[in-house]
């Protein structure tokens, strides 16, 4: 049965939690309203539940989850910070909240304003002229600045351009978001330190290149020191420079990737804004240009007039729509309070989510083997290379032994480039109490792996779950429930 | 080695092919399938299908990753292993044996000499 | 500082453990001059939480918002009830502030959640798999396009005039990158011309993108289009509603290849478009070209049933360039929302919702097509929202209906001037020659009152 039943397990017949009132109007017979090739025959088996045993029931499934809310959550390249509660409080104002898509542009001003306002707030800390919140997550605004480039080399006849360069060190998004707008991609090697290898990109650009996506700091935590470079390289033979901005937390108040050479770039809200992972999403990535792509910008644009905002939908040159509306507008708001929170002090966060980084590296050096030993940014890289030669414990085994600490493993076996690969980002809103408490525990099973291997192979013993078997999940896949599995 | 079968001639894309007469039987090696991990779905081409040495004719995916497959050899598929849609634990079971993924009327024998021996293919897998 | 716990004395102590006076050798060691912002950002100065809730609430009173006025407003987002159970569990922080389950053991209550929500998607839809959720409706066609497509081989695709012009546009900007030839089947009225669908149906065509109640809130005629598409081998891909399945028949049961849906309508609030929720699910001979997430039921190492997330090697992370989509964070908050949604209302409930959708837009329908100068832009079979053609521009009846506190409808008029046609040529409907005459659609819900359907039948007969 599992630790917690069902929905489906616990239905009883005749149970109700929500009710509805009788309809008020005068009613109409089902089969006058609608043919009857097209009534439902069998009603959907929803599970029928009473209100208390629903909110028991995913009340002991939260109890199951581990959250930031809950404890540390270093998932390299996924920026688990805090989620601030005002924000939460904010997407709940009604004004906000129950605002509907399509209510004409002088009811929804305060929503326009907000939008128009955090634009030109992300503007400045990009270094960007315009941004458009429309797609509704990092993968979706990557495939918006792919679409931008694409329109752009079109609108100059400029045909022949059907390639674009990606680091063998960038997360798979990247590469999936070339293929899907229909580009080959052409992979650029990375020197031993992660930074894009100069010389080879020289080889690899040239009449065919459409664009170059990159990460600054890349995946394995280090700022490319040649970026300039790189985008000039890339300019020359006529390619654009897109920047996925999911290390921005790295870099607030530092730096810029407008200032890198960048043409667009995207933003993960859910990331650098701290708007919450919830599970798995909603997320938002909102994409921002500079002015030669501006043209492009999907449909429709918050624009002012005077003092008032519109949308403006008259952009003939338009990639179209990502989104069936605005994007998660419910997100942006988040994102909004959290800038207005800080203001310039964004660059603290940045500043504290390095500090935290390396002296996490730091402590760890010992212990596990560095990529590359130089200060890292946000999040570092050890490897467990060495502890898997001398003890045949590998990362795997390490992050299941560190779930019973308590604590949210690393991102495990990324960056590809990296063997036995734990990429850490602890952010800035953790203290120097939970590192080291997260640092001791990485040291403990360091020397567990020699002195009782066996236990950390067979972690973990204290969740809810040991190791499931995955193979078997995907050999036989059960992905619904079947009341009567034949 | 029962790794490395002596009758059989090797892809450096770590396919196998044993030759039985003008039938070539295909599959993939003992490294192959040790470095993929438990193999989870093979996808294989339809039978009919022409396929030239070093296509891809379909793939075989782990929990964690994934792997393009290439023909050894030019030729008609003629049989696929269906029992590799059932249970495609067979591939690391018996990678040489049941774990068979499909056979083709070689279209070229000559071809086979641009393949490396069971010596020749060990000492590839130990460069790494 | 705001959100960052690290005291000055720990910091002094972290800097000296890495071995640096300060953190800025750190970034000197990383960034080079040549890239490095040397001036604050120009941004406001901070504000507390008090000013800052001050402030947004300041900002959100410019807008007017449906618990004030009456929202007779579609068009693929409409105002539905949601139970306050639903927020009561999305706002616990371990559901919140988890990301995607890739530690399942620690996972247990999202995967558990997701596999219960790709299990309702199922039953609603009569589908046999669902995968975790997808951006929203429109971006789920567009994948669903994608998956024709690269299922069948073929580059060409038709597309419902009556599927909402928004979703066909987001189709357009995803497939222009890949050479798929996207081909309109026009109307006949307000539903799909199937003789036209006959003619454009050929073995070249992957299939057919539908949506049913479509745009303008019809019912298309699902049976005669499938049979139409599969005969010539096509696929057939329906977008629906999913409250409409407490009434209507599952388009499992009438041949659909592959089914999206928006999923707003089912405890999602309206948040001025976003976030909603992207509902695919599809056959299981497609179950490996579908995009997404998906949680598997499985074992641990206890004997214990468990879920983990499956099938990951068609994902973005390991399939890289070959992967089905780019698709790597969803909607799965909005997802739970759902599955919380329809475990609150149930079997039953889903049907009176359902009902009482269809019974106050079918009483809506009877008044304003007694209204002089209204007539109803059609008569085929509808659900819960359909078009009338006014009297006065679209502008023109929104502004009014806003005096009243109402807020109504939605201007079809420029994505579909066909049905204006009627009007001009001065029947019962047209009003004066010479008239502008507008198109729009009312929707109608659980929610909408009696009263304030009379008041929005009485303020549209204000409208000459």
């Amino acid at each position: 049965m599992g630790l917690v039943p069902l929905l489906f397990e616990k239905s009883t017949p005749g149970k109700r939690a929500v009710t509805f009132p009788a309809p008020d109007v005068p009613e109409v017979a089902l089969s006058e309203a609608i043919p009857a090739d097209l009534i439902r025959q069998t009603p959907a088996a929803l599970p029928e539940l009473s209100e208390v045993e629903v909110v028991r029931h995913f009340t002991q499934l939260s109890r199951l989850n581990h959250g930031v809310d809950v404890d540390f959550y270093p998932l390299g390249s996924c920026t688990m910070k805090y989620n601030p509660k005002v924000n939460e409080e904010a997407a709940r104002i009604p004004g906000f909240a129950l605002t509907h898509p399509l209510q004409p542009a002088e009811t929804v001003q305060g929503n326009l304003q907000l939008l128009h306002t955090l634009e030109s707030w992300l503007c400045e800390v990009t270094g960007m002229e315009r941004m458009t919140f429309q797609p509704a997550a990092g993968a979706q605004g990557e495939l918006t600045g792919i679409l931008l480039i694409r329109a752009y080399h079109e609108s100059r006849g400029d045909l022949e351009r059907n390639e674009v360069i990606v680091p063998d060190s960038a997360h798979g998004t990247n590469p999936a978001t070339a293929a899907m707008a229909g580009y080959r991609v052409v992979p650029v090697k990375s020197l031993p330190d992660g930074s894009i290898d100069v010389e080879a990109l020289r080889q690899i650009v040239g009449p065919k290149t459409a664009a170059l996506m990159m990460t600054n700091p890349s995946t394995l935590g280090l700022f490319d020191p040649h970026v300039k470079e790189i985008t000039e390289i890339v300019h020359q033979a006529g390619g654009l420079c897109y920047y996925d901005g999911a290390n921005l937390n790295a870099i607030m108040g530092y730096a810029r990737p407008g200032d890198m050479g960048f043409d667009v770039v995207h933003l993960n809200l859910h990331k650098t804004f701290s708007t919450p992972h919830g599970g798995g999403g909603p997320g938002s990535g909102p994409v921002g240009v500079k002015s030669h792509l501006v043209p492009f910008l999907p449909v429709p644009v918050v624009e002012k007039q005077g003092d008032r905002y519109v949308l403006d939908w008259d952009r003939p040159q338009s990639i179209g729509k990502l989104h069936g509306f605005w994007g998660n507008f419910g997100v942006v708001v988040r994102a909004y309070a959290y800038v207005l929170a800080h203001g310039p002090a964004l660059k603290e966060v940045s500043e504290h989510a390095v500090l935290n980084a390396n002296y996490v590296m730091a402590r760890l050096r010992g212990y596990y083997d560095l990529f590359v030993d130089r200060y890292c940014m946000h999040e570092c890289v050890l490897s467990a290379r060495t502890l898997k030669q001398e003890t045949g414990i590998k990362t795997l085994d390490v992050a299941k032994r560190l779930l019973d600490e308590g604590v949210h493993p690393p991102t495990i076996y990324f960056p590809l480039i990296v063997e036995e690969a734990l990429m850490i980002e602890p952010t800035e809103t953790e203290d120097k109490a939970t590192l080291d408490r997260f640092i001791d525990a990485m040291i403990r099973i360091h020397d567990e792996a020699r002195s009782n291997p066996e236990h950390v192979k067979s972690a973990p013993h204290k969740t809810p779950v040991g190791r499931l078997d995955e193979a078997l999940a995907a050999r036989r896949p059960n992905l619904r429930y079947r009341a009567n599995p034949s | 080695m029962a790794n490395v079968p002596a009758d059989l001639r090797y892809s450096k894309e770590h396919e196998w092919i044993r030759v039985e007469g003008s039938i070539g039987v295909v599959g993939i090696t003992w490294f192959a399938q040790d470095q993929l991990g438990d193999v989870v779905f093979v996808e294989m081409p339809e039978v009919g299908r022409e396929l030239k040495q070093g296509e891809q004719f379909g793939v075989v995916e782990s929990v964690k990753t994934v792997s393009d497959l290439y023909s050894p050899a030019s030729g008609k598929v003629i049989e696929v292993n269906t029992k590799l849609e059932s249970a495609p634990e067979l591939i690391n079971q018996d990678p040489y044996g049941e774990g068979w993924i499909l056979k083709i009327e070689v279209a070229d024998p000559s071809e086979l000499e641009n393949l490396l021996d069971a010596a020749a293919y060990e000492a590839f897998t130990k460069e790494g | 500082m705001r959100y960052i716990p690290i005291t000055q004395a720990d910091k002094a102590a972290m800097l000296r453990e890495i071995g640096v006076s300060s953190t800025e050798e750190l970034f000197a060691a990383n960034i080079p001059a040549e890239v490095r912002l040397n001036r604050p950002l120009e941004l406001p100065p901070a504000l507390t939480e008090m000013e800052l809730l001050s402030h947004l609430r300041e900002l959100a009173a410019q807008n007017v918002h449906t618990a004030e006025y009456a929202c007779f407003l579609g068009g693929g987002a409409y105002d539905h009830y949601v139970p306050a159970a639903v927020d009561a569990v999305l706002r616990r922080g371990e559901f919140l502030t988890a990301y995607t389950p890739y530690q399942p053991e620690i996972s247990q209550g999202v995967l558990q959640a997701i596999y219960e929500y790709q299990s309702l998607m199922c039953e609603l839809t009569g589908m046999d798999l669902s995968n975790a959720s997808m951006y929203d409706g429109a971006s789920a066609l567009a994948e669903a396009a994608g998956m024709v497509v690269n299922q069948t081989g073929r580059s060409k695709l038709l597309v419902a005039r009556s599927v909402n012009p928004q979703y066909r546009r987001v189709v357009q900007t995803y497939m222009h990158g890949v050479g798929v030839e996207l081909i309109e089947v026009p109307l006949d009225g307000v539903t799909l011309d199937l003789n036209r669908l006959e003619a454009l149906m050929t073995e070249e065509v992957g299939g057919l993108l539908l949506q049913t109640p479509n745009y303008l809130g019809y019912l298309e005629q699902v049976r005669e289009i499938k049979a139409l598409v599969h005969a010539k081998n096509g696929l057939f891909v329906v977008a629906v509603d999913p409250i409409s399945l407490g009434l209507l028949e599952a388009p499992g049961n009438y041949g659909a290849d592959i089914v999206v849906a928006e999923g707003q309508g089912l405890g999602v609030p309206l948040s001025y478009g976003g976030p909603y929720l992207g509902i695919l699910a599809t056959r299981d001979r497609f179950a490996r070209r579908m995009p997404g997430r998906i949680a598997g039921a499985t074992v641990d190492n206890r004997g214990q049933r468990g879920f983990v997330l499956t099938m990951q090697a068609r994902e973005q992370h390991i399939r890289r360039e070959k992967a089905t989509s780019n698709i790597c964070t969803n909607q799965a908050l909005i997802a739970l929302a759902a599955t919380v949604y329809l475990a609150l209302v149930g079997k039953e409930g889903l049907r009176e919702v359902a009902n009482l959708s269809l019974q106050k837009a079918h009483y809506a329908a009877r008044r304003i097509a007694n209204l002089p100068g209204w007539r109803l832009a059609g008569d085929a079979p509808f659900f819960k929202e359909f078009a009338v053609v006014a009297p006065a521009s679209a502008a023109e009846v929104s502004r009014r209906l806003l005096d009243h506190k109402i807020l109504g409808g939605v201007d079809v008029g420029a994505d579909y001037p066909e049905l204006l046609g009627g009007a001009a040529g001065g029947s019962a409907g047209g009003g004066a020659p010479g008239t502008v005459a507008g198109v729009l659609t009312f929707a109608f819900t659980e929610k909408r009152t009696r009263a304030e359907i009379d008041r929005l039948v009485a303020a549209l007969g204000e409208v000459k």
